[in-house]
């Protein structure tokens, strides 16, 4: 009979379909796993609604947990649960380690234009913070683009969502 | 909140998600080309969140609401049909019209008596938050150009107007539903 923990080692096997240095667990999209007898219940969050690696997670999720011998039930939900403070600490370092710029904290009323634009953000190249925004948007919805003025780098920089 | 009113946010943010892809491979800058992208990207996430959850109260599918309706059943604003390329002041300032009048919608709905719609809501609101910058850094740079205000101007007035479409809404609903049309119930 299949744990609640061996699924959970098992999702973080999972690569994140766009950045996949880090795993769906460290991703944080995970919300539950209910073991109950043979069937697993697995409920996990989009990080951006128009994600279009959705369906890639839910068929990878389902795909491990069968190969656990288990029955899943993987199910998408949409509620307002996923910020980017659940991407767990391990997984900010594997992001900066690979030059994406982990998000900074969510502050109470949202980002702000003025922060993006602002010198608070860090290079994951040489640590500077001597950074300018290029863009908002990036090669996907999660990703802004900067330029670090030290190192004249460009880097990404995950969203606070 | 009715099955109507929330296809009517819906569709608004569908049929800007298709005018604002308009923009892909065109605009003005690669900058620009990439955030129009993404948005068109987010703002269609949103309207299949939306229709998932109109879906389940009528009773058909996401695709069925999007894809399978006849033009006149879409209650999209007038604002949202108009195809602006290659215009980007008259873009812009549908920007910037839009995202404030989306801003007030969603506060409303975020505390709404419906409590999986109020937390969509507020999902789609962390995502908005950023078109919402994107349109204030462009309004404080047109601010004061004559083409940008006279647009401005010029749209305001058709943000809540939903009775009736702009002739180019006939051409990207064609367009939009060609494929399942052509084959009925297609998915990929």
């Amino acid at each position: 009979m299949v744990t609640a923990e061996q699924v959970w080692e098992a999702l973080a096997e999972i690569p994140d379909p766009e950045i996949p240095v880090i795993s769906l667990v460290d991703l944080g999209v995970i919300k539950s796993v209910d073991v109950s007898e043979q069937r697993v219940r697995i409920e996990f969050t989009p990080t951006f609604l128009g994600c279009p690696a959705l369906e890639v997670m839910r068929d990878a999720m389902t795909e491990r947990v069968a190969a656990l011998g288990a029955e899943p039930e993987v199910q998408v939900i949409t509620d307002d649960s996923w910020s980017t403070d659940r991407i767990t600490p391990a997984g900010r370092a594997k992001l900066r380690a690979s030059g994406f710029a982990p998000p900074a904290p969510r502050a109470s009323g949202g980002p702000q234009l003025v922060q993006l634009q602002s010198n608070a953000f860090r290079c994951p190249y040489c640590g500077s913070r001597d950074t300018a925004l290029e863009n908002i948007f990036g090669p996907t919805p999660c990703r802004s683009v900067r330029y670090c003025r030290s190192c004249r780098q460009p880097f990404e920089q995950f969203k606070t969502i | 909140m009715s099955a109507q009113q929330l296809l009517e946010l819906a569709d608004d943010e569908l049929i800007l998600g298709w005018r604002n892809s308009e923009w892909t491979g065109i605009a003005p800058m690669l900058e620009e080309d990439v955030a129009f992208s993404s948005i068109a990207q987010n703002e269609i996430g949103h309207a299949r969140a939306l229709y998932e959850l109109a879906a389940r109260e009528v009773g058909t599918t996401a695709d069925e609401l999007a894809f399978d309706r006849p033009p006149d059943e879409y209650r999209c604003s007038k604002l949202v049909q108009l195809r602006l390329v290659p215009d980007w002041a008259r873009t812009i300032a549908r920007h910037v019209i839009y995202e404030r009048a989306d801003q007030g919608r969603l506060e409303a709905l975020k505390s709404c008596d419906d409590t999986e719609l109020a937390s969509l809501a507020a999902k789609i609101d962390r995502e908005e938050a950023y078109h919402r910058m994107h349109a204030q850094m462009w309004a404080e740079r047109l601010a004061g150009e004559p083409r940008f205000e006279e647009a401005l101007a010029e749209l305001e007035p058709l943000v809540d107007l939903r009775d009736e479409h702009v002739p180019e809404f006939a051409g990207l609903w064609e367009e939009m539903t060609e494929v399942r049309r052509s084959v009925a119930g297609a998915t990929w």
